[in-house]
């Protein structure tokens, strides 16, 4: 074989054997090294990230109270690419308990991208959710036979109480916007949507986790990845103590039944919101599981407008109550003392008639007591003309200026930015610009803007303003912002109103007057507790006067301040008046001794069209 | 003269230890352990704990590669002459055996070439290469015998193709058969013309070219390679003094053939079975079918582009463990090591491997043998074809052909008969020293 011709041969078939390894070598590195896109595609078929959620805090009243918790609810989820040709839908939809059409409807939307942006073949969705335990134990027991399909175990809300609906708010499933906006959210998850449960969502959410876990060709779930080292556990939300107190709240329910209006309780020492109530209202039951979207409709359409907290969101004219406010900044602005006397003709007084014949003149202890217009339209008139009016109207438009800013410094025409309400308006404390734009900058007067004097003009206050200003009075020139969290820290948001403490006394004379021999005569706290207050009825063109009052009590060591709107309900005395003194006899003294009164004010209705929702 | 040195001394047929390649034996070894690995990673599930349990596949690999070796040594202790000898009746035999193969066999995926004895399954086709090698061997290496014109072809050619031929056509087993077209690189080796290896070459290109883009591109390919040739003769011809004579003839038949041939490839093509045909379509990009034929190959892809450069680690593989490779311990072997070892492990593989083959290449052309020469060129030519078609078919270069990684993919009949495969040419190689 020495002289074998072909011998050259061995290096060509050695070089075909390397050439073609080389180029498996190459492939290799192209595959493994320079495309990084495989092992993307791998994790998302082998490994399902699957969310943890987080328990969501607890919510507790002032007094340790359970308000808000948790029940567990089971949804099924599908990961489409997983169920494969051969899934059962029979005995799928038997094992749920739905229609083929039901199944059929609902994989299809779920498929649409355009109602479900996110969708993928590979990531489960959720199929049905709000599930009971017994709902899902049918399919709990068969779950192999379902390749593609996961029950993940998730919390609802639930109350103890059927009560502080609107304050507390509810969860609903987060939308595209909320999905933009925080990119903590994902498709499906819960956040929440009114009240405390909007306020506080990022303190009561706590933290999403993670579980890897890995998942065979069929969709079944074989174990965590890597023993869970790349989990991570969710973190629980914080739970909340209110402010609020329960008992007073649903006594404040109580009261408000058949009855359009709201409460609001403040203390008046630390600014904390002990009741806040809106009627018509609702069980909060309603709005959690699957009937939460046709019940939450019920009550979008009720023309009582349940979903609005009238406390904290609707606007009235704040009426009489609003003269306390005009005693304070009338002598502030040195245009009346405790002992000046205005002339009152009764109900043939101009500009402004009286609604009664009293004494006359009258002082500013007096002119409260018997809620005196003439007094109040002679004081903010002199007020506002202290220094004439000037060429152009701007010595007046001056001492305007000064009268609001005075009226904002006790929090009214704006909202209170700081408090942890989400839901509130402003009201309006009408500015010089106004009246600029409607009458021209020379064209208003005094006696333009009469009816300020008593509360009936362009000025509009919300409940928790009033409460508020009653609170105000009550610690005589300052208040703390009203708010709804236990959180010591709040005592620090103290605000100082223009008006000097001496000058408080007088008023909160004249308001303790109210209650022994004015319009709140018939309403005072047993067991002679003082009380103070003040009364308002407010005209208005679509019906019925409002009822308002304002007060606080003990009137030497104000504990409560309260503020009270029943809407068309004729005079302040006759049916805010008690409903505000019961809420204060409630609070000081723990129990009701004027059973009688709170029977017939919680059994009167005054407005057919009010109901309760899902009260048993 | 190797014939008048055969019967110079009795010492030729015994067998010496350092007469052993045990950089061979050390090679296979080293791919057998790393490919028992392989399975166990492959068939890995959590219950399982231990990679001696012979429920599981790692198990039995064990038992095969024990049993492997103990055919290995009894090889080694026989006499050197006796493969020679024996190979007519081993190859007749053979061929009863692949002809009753069907009758006794089970339908296993459309295969009908397994027979089970008792607890185990054996794959005769598996054997046939080992036997037919031997066969022609055994005929080419006759000292009248010389490869010089396509006439001497004939012989080993049917020696080759009967086998071949019962396997792809009665058994269904294309991929087993398709195997044994590698001894066209020993018959390169002995003189054959290279132009078959090119022009087969070729016939593959001009098919993928009619299959994926049409006719017309292949026949105006066809044109301009004709007249290129033609431009080159005509210049030749009118050349003063040129001593070039170009052929003209014989080259034109050549591309009335190619024209032929690329008409036909349609033909063909229309009348492979389904599977086949859609594995080629896929291959080729003319179908995506990623739930169909192209699964395994994209699953494939995955789980080897995953593993990145320096892999998942062993056990730590999520494509292979969570099955979404088919066939992943068997013909997909090598998806597990390039998930788990990743780019360095799997090249490493294959480095190791290469090495391997040239090794086989290199005892060949220390045989003073012929039939011993012969009988490593087919060896070396199986491995390579295997290595080629398997890690080809597993990185979605040539379509899904289903035969094994040799010593790496799991599988009795494929260990021993990978074994003998390599035990005869070493028994061969050992006996070398006394021919001198």
């Amino acid at each position: 074989m020495i002289n074998d011709p072909n011998y050259r041969r061995r290096y060509i078939i050695s070089a075909i054997a390397i050439v073609i390894v080389a180029v498996f070598i190459v492939r290799l590195f192209t595959l493994q090294v320079l495309d990084d896109t495989a092992g993307e595609k791998a994790n998302n078929m082998s490994l399902l990230r699957q969310t943890v959620y987080a328990p969501r805090g607890l919510i507790y009243d002032r007094n340790g109270e359970l308000l808000v918790y948790n029940q567990p609810i089971y949804e099924v989820t599908m990961a489409y690419r997983q169920m494969g040709e051969t899934f059962d839908t029979t005995a799928f939809c038997y094992a749920l308990r739905i229609t083929r059409q039901a199944f059929e409807q609902r994989t299809t939307d779920i498929a649409d991208r355009k109602k479900n942006p996110g969708f993928s073949k590979d990531v489960p969705q959720i199929f049905m959710t709000q599930l009971a335990a017994e709902d899902i134990a049918p399919l709990q027991e068969s779950l192999d036979k379902f390749p593609g399909i996961g029950i993940r175990k998730r919390t609802l809300r639930d109350y103890p109480y059927a009560s502080a609906a609107q304050v507390l708010g509810s969860i609903g499933e987060v939308n595209k916007r909320d999905i933009e906006r925080d990119d903590y959210y994902q498709s499906g998850d819960y956040s929440g949507r009114e009240g405390i449960e909007r306020t506080y969502e990022r303190v009561l959410r706590g933290e999403k986790g993670m579980e890897v876990l890995l998942r065979d060709n069929r969709g079944r779930i074989q174990g965590p990845y890597r023993n869970g080292e790349l989990d991570i556990a969710p973190v629980a939300g914080e739970n909340l103590t209110l402010t609020l107190d329960i008992h007073l709240q649903m006594l404040a329910e109580e009261l408000l039944q058949g009855k359009i209006g709201s409460v609001v309780a403040i203390e008046p020492a630390t600014g904390e919101i002990l009741a806040l109530a809106s009627n018509p209202t609702w069980d909060p039951k309603i709005l959690v599981g699957r009937q939460r979207s046709a019940n939450y409709m019920e009550l979008l359409n009720d023309k009582t407008k349940p979903l609005m907290n009238r406390a904290t969101q609707a606007q009235y004219s704040p009426g009489s109550t609003f003269k306390t406010l005009q005693a304070l900044i009338c002598q502030q602005e040195g245009a009346i003392t405790p002992s000046k006397l205005y002339p009152c003709s009764g109900p043939g007084s101009t500009p402004i008639k009286c609604t009664h014949h009293h004494g006359s003149p009258v002082a500013l202890i007096g002119a409260i007591e018997q809620s005196c217009n003439p007094y109040f339209w002679c004081a903010y008139r002199d007020m506002l003309e202290k220094d004439g009016y000037g060429k152009n109207n701007e010595h007046f438009r001056a001492r305007y200026k000064l009268w609001c800013d005075d009226v904002r410094s006790f929090g009214l025409g704006s909202r209170f930015s700081d408090a942890d309400i989400s839901e509130q308006s402003a009201g309006m404390i009408p500015t010089v610009e106004l009246y600029d734009k409607y009458y021209g900058k020379t064209g208003w007067r005094a006696l333009t803007i009469r009816s300020n004097a008593i509360g009936q003009g362009e000025v509009l206050v919300t409940p928790l303003q009033l409460a508020n200003l009653a609170a105000t009075i009550a610690n005589e020139g300052y208040y703390i912002t009203p708010h709804l969290l236990k959180n010591d820290s709040m005592l620090n948001h103290v605000h100082h109103t223009a008006v000097d403490q001496r000058y408080f006394v007088p008023v909160k004379q004249g308001m303790t007057r109210v209650m022994t021999h004015g319009t709140g005569r018939h309403h005072a706290l047993p067991d002679s507790i003082p009380s103070a207050g003040k009364t308002g009825t407010v005209q208005n063109k679509g019906g019925r006067d409002h009822a308002i009052f304002i007060g606080y009590a003990p009137a030497n060591d104000p504990k409560i301040a309260v503020a009270v709107v029943v809407e068309n309900a004729g005079f302040g005395a006759t049916w805010a008046a008690p409903i505000a003194t019961l809420i204060e006899e409630q609070y000081l003294l723990g129990q009701i001794k004027r059973k009688d009164k709170k029977q017939y004010i919680s059994t009167t209705v005054l407005n057919s069209n009010v109901k309760k929702w899902g009260t048993h | 003269m190797s014939r008048n040195g055969a019967h110079i001394s009795d010492s030729s047929t015994s067998f010496r230890l350092k007469n052993v390649d045990w950089w061979a034996i050390i090679l296979f070894l080293g791919l057998a352990i790393f490919g028992w690995l392989n399975v166990y990673e492959a068939s890995y599930t959590f219950d399982q704990t231990s990679i001696l349990d012979f429920s599981f596949r790692s198990g039995k690999q064990i038992v095969w590669i024990g049993t492997a070796l103990l055919m290995g040594s009894i090889i080694m202790l026989l006499d050197s002459r006796f493969f020679e000898t024996i190979s007519y009746v081993a190859y007749g035999a053979m061929i009863l055996i692949l002809i009753a193969t069907p009758f006794l066999a089970r339908d296993i995926k459309g295969s009908m070439s397994w027979i089970s004895l008792g607890p185990v399954s054996l794959q005769p086709a598996e054997f046939a290469k080992c036997i037919t090698a031997l066969a022609l061997a055994k005929y080419m290496s006759r000292y009248e015998y010389h490869l010089r014109s396509w006439r001497d072809m004939v012989v080993p050619l049917l020696i080759m193709g009967v086998p071949m031929t019962i396997i792809m056509v009665w058994q269904k087993e294309t991929g087993s058969a398709l195997v044994m077209s590698s001894f066209l690189l020993m018959f390169y080796r002995q003189g054959m013309s290279g132009y078959v290896l090119v022009t087969g070459v070729a016939a593959v290109l001009l098919f993928i070219i009619v299959i994926k883009w049409g006719i017309l591109p292949a026949l105006i390919l066809i044109a301009v390679f004709t007249l290129l040739y033609l431009s080159r003769a005509v210049y030749f011809h009118f050349k003063p003094f040129s001593r070039v004579k170009p052929k003209i003839l014989v080259p034109l038949l050549l591309s009335l053939a190619s024209i032929g041939f690329s008409l036909a490839c349609n033909t063909v093509f229309d009348h492979l079975p389904d599977h086949q045909r859609s594995r080629i379509e896929v291959l080729l990009g003319l179908k995506d079918d990623p739930q169909g034929a192209g699964y395994n190959v994209k699953q494939s892809l995955i789980a080897i582009g995953s593993g990145g450069f320096t892999g998942k680690g062993f056990l730590k593989g999520t494509q292979t463990k969570m099955h979404f490779v088919p066939e992943q311990a068997t013909d997909f072997i090598f998806c597990t090591v390039g998930e788990e070892w990743g780019f360095i492990g799997s090249s490493a593989l294959l480095i190791v491997y290469l090495f391997f083959i040239l090794r086989l290449i290199g005892i060949a052309e220390r045989q003073k043998e012929l039939f011993a020469r012969i009988y490593a060129y087919c060896v070396a030519g199986i491995f390579l074809f295997h290595l080629t078609v398997n890690i080809g078919m597993v990185l979605g270069l040539f379509p899904v052909i289903g035969i094994p990684l040799p010593f790496i993919s799991y599988g009795g009949s494929g260990m021993w008969g990978f074994t003998i495969l390599l035990f005869i040419l070493l028994r061969l190689d050992a006996a070398r020293a006394g021919k001198m």
